[in-house]
């Protein structure tokens, strides 16, 4: 296969290792969907079929797609609130998606989350999370219960934690990496490093702005990869997960992009310089990567076309499938408050009276 | 101010401005009355804070004095506190309430400890402010109104305005307070207009007010909650009821009397609150009105409060689960015993 990629033109060198053309190809309509998928969130937003908070993966494409062909299906994921992707490419329907950021209750989450908490538990997808490294001690407790339940060695499942950059600077993020370091469990931290959090340069929030180096107080090896670069981020997040699953030992990745517009939908990004805007724009990692894949003969402007036209037909469906599925129910307002049934749970509504006279 | 005295010099001149406005112009004022006075927190610098309270105060005070912290609120709510207990003016903004709880020990076992806990060596003039609030749609971690949380605090002193001119005169109160005052915002005030009256202004801390007077029942209600109170108020004026309003502002200290002496009048009381029902502020308030005027009560105190569940996302969820002028309505009517007038 490696053979067959390489052969055909001088430029398939820009994919090295032995990628089958196929799974490149692959790669590419990933990137595409998740790319469609969050254009047209922004797009029903502004038509308020969406609510909230709403933050996109766009210009992040490579970086998700590259981890997300690394983990092993039985391996948790962790992220934040900017979740969308992680959630497709957990090969979650894209109508569940879509309908989650409608509130329906065909939603990953049964429309009670929305675009933050996205949630699959047969996926392994554990959680978008809104609060900033509120993933974190999670994702390292279910390390933690691994370790305990699993031998270590190839067939171990492993955790993948995402997090911002900016949210390298809360303390949760200090205190889980200390446990993780101290007591060896299987988890990849993961930094996407998009340059900002809000209006926030990377610079103007850590200290330490070279943020793989954040592991060495709790001697977890850290490494900073090209973000932007799909292979590169796939194989370091492979062997990332395999020193998790055979060694027990945590790892920082660092990856490096940009978010290619404001920090959620609704933001304009006024703060952002015109040169980082071209610079993010430049890097795009989508039309790269696409160009990429045509300059070796892997695509052709036909093919990549084919393939955009494809998703777009796919996203359609996402949207008309949310549109269709119903709004829940109020008399299930409280259906997942508690695991266990208790007596004298809540229920009361807004006005109702707290007890019936005796 | 006194309105017994004939005024000396004319009102102050008012302007009708919006609650974030307010709150803007004060700590702009503020800034320039004392030099001590800083601003700290997340994004509210270069990006003009994420509700844009702080928009432009960068540009005209530097970034000693508008200080832009990292994702840290337990670290920089107490690097406030420290600088406080030297004698600067802390005014910290936390982005929403909800990540409070992360600057929580900062707060509860700290801030609120110091003067009491070392024999009143030092004072802690710090303020944090931050919005609270659901109806948004931003599901459960980021609407929730944890103000009973603070309000239970002996050493806070918990503010909640519900208006544009309150916005200003208590900030002020708080700026110029030498204890932490948590004061508490609201997302959904923030674009709400009201008269302002214009100079210093300085709130009484601890002052209730009765907003609109009625004869037959009080509506006791606080930020939100009081601007919904007084729209039913007004509302079931036309239906012959005459509705007191009482907006608490202070949390803690509570106002007991100003209540206490509302519902002796009416004999009936309803508290419309944004937060859970059980043990929120409702409670207490239903407890002192127990407590003081029990004798005057003509019926048991009603709670409109919100549903008892983390606030889901989906929109048709959060309507029935969030305290609305409907359920106020229908409560205050069924306080009173009166059927709603047919449309
Ligand atoms: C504890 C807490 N503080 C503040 C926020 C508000 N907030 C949401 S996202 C964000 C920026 C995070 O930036 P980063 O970690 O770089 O992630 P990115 O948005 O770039 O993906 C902030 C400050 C929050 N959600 N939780
Ligand atoms: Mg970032």
């Amino acid at each position: 296969m490696a053979a067959k990629t390489r052969a055909r033109t001088a430029e398939v060198q820009a994919f090295p290792g032995d990628t089958p053309a196929d799974v490149l190809r692959g790669y590419y309509r990933s990137m595409s969907l998740i790319r469609n998928f969050e254009l047209r969130s922004s797009e029903m937003y502004a038509r308020a079929k969406i609510g909230g908070y709403c933050h996109l993966n766009l210009g992040e494409e490579a970086t998700v797609v590259g981890l997300m062909a690394a983990i092993n299906t039985g391996d948790y994921l962790f992220t934040g609130y900017r979740d969308h992707g992680y959630a497709l490419m957990r090969d979650l329907e894209p109508g569940r998606v879509m309908a989650e950021l409608f509130g329906k209750t065909t939603g990953v989450s049964g429309g009670r989350g929305g675009s933050m908490h996205m949630f699959d538990s047969q996926a392994r997808l554990f959680g978008g999370y809104g609060i900033v490294g509120g993933q974190i001690p999670p994702a390292t407790g279910v390390a933690l219960a691994i370790k305990q339940k699993q031998a270590s060695g190839p067939d171990s499942d492993a955790v993948m934690c995402l997090l911002g950059d900016g949210t390298t600077n809360i303390g949760a993020f200090h205190e889980a990496l200390n446990l993780a370091g101290l007591w060896n469990l299987p988890i990849v931290y993961v930094i996407v490093n998009n340059r900002l959090g809000m209006g926030t340069t990377v610079e103007a929030a850590s200290a330490e702005p070279d943020l793989y180096k954040r592991g060495a107080s709790y001697r977890i090896p850290g490494i900073r990869v090209d973000g932007d670069d799909v292979l590169a981020v796939r194989d370091a997040a492979a062997a990332a997960l395999e020193r998790a699953r055979t060694e027990r030992q945590p790892v920082l990745l660092e990856l490096m992009c940009y978010r290619l517009r404001g920090h959620s939908v609704v933001d304009p990004a006024r703060y952002r310089s015109p040169e980082d805007t071209t610079i993010a724009q430049k890097s795009d990692p989508v039309p790269v990567f696409r160009a990429q894949l045509i300059a070796a003969g892997i695509l052709d402007d036909a093919a990549a076309d084919a393939i955009d036209a494809e998703i777009d037909a796919i996203v359609d469906a996402a949207v008309e499938f949310g549109d269709a599925s119903p709004d829940p129910d109020p008399a299930d307002l409280f259906a997942y408050v508690y695991a266990t049934p208790v007596a004298n749970a809540p229920s009361a509504l807004p006005g109702d009276p707290v007890m019936e006279a005796l | 101010m006194s309105i017994e005295a004939a005024p000396v010099t004319d009102p102050p001149a008012t302007r009708v401005i919006t609650y974030r406005q307010a709150l803007n112009e004060t700590l702009r004022a503020e800034l320039l009355h004392d030099e001590n006075v800083f601003l700290i927190g997340e994004e509210i610098g270069v990006f003009e804070g994420s509700y844009k309270i702080t928009a432009g105060l960068l540009t005209e005070f530097g970034p000693d004095r508008v200080v832009d912290a990292p994702i840290a609120e337990e670290g920089f709510v107490g690097a406030a506190l420290g600088a406080a207990m030297i004698g600067m003016r802390p005014v910290v903004e936390i982005m929403t309430i909800n990540f409070s709880l992360i600057a929580i020990d900062q707060i509860v076992n700290h801030a609120a400890k110091m003067r009491s806990m070392f024999g009143g060596q030092v004072a802690v003039p710090m303020v944090i402010r931050m919005p609270g609030g659901g109806g948004q749609q931003l599901a459960a971690t980021h609407s929730q109104n944890l103000e009973v949380w603070f309000a239970h605090i002996p050493g806070l002193k918990v503010l909640a305005p519900s208006t544009p001119a309150d916005a200003k005169a208590l900030l002020t109160a708080a700026i110029r307070d030498d204890d932490p005052v948590i004061f508490i915002e609201n997302l959904s005030l923030y674009s709400s207009k009201g008269e302002v009256p214009d100079g210093e202004q300085i709130a009484e801390i601890g002052k209730a007010a009765v907003v609109k007077e009625g004869t037959d029942l009080t509506i006791v209600s606080y930020s939100r909650g009081t601007t919904t109170a007084l729209e039913v108020a007004h509302k079931l004026e036309a239906e012959g009821l005459s509705i007191e309003v009482v907006d608490l502002r202070s949390l803690r200290p509570l106002d007991r009397e100003t209540i206490c002496a509302s519902v002796r009048k009416t004999g009936h009381a309803v508290v419309f609150e944004d937060d859970w029902l059980s043990y929120g502020i409702g409670a207490e308030i239903s407890a002192t009105i127990g407590e003081g005027v029990f004798d005057f009560l003509d019926a048991p105190v009603r709670r409109v409060a919100a549903a008892e569940v983390p606030l889901p996302y989906a929109k048709t969820l959060e309507l029935a689960a969030l305290p609305h002028a409907a359920e106020l309505a229908k409560v205050v009517r069924e306080v009173l015993n009166v059927a709603p007038l047919e449309k």
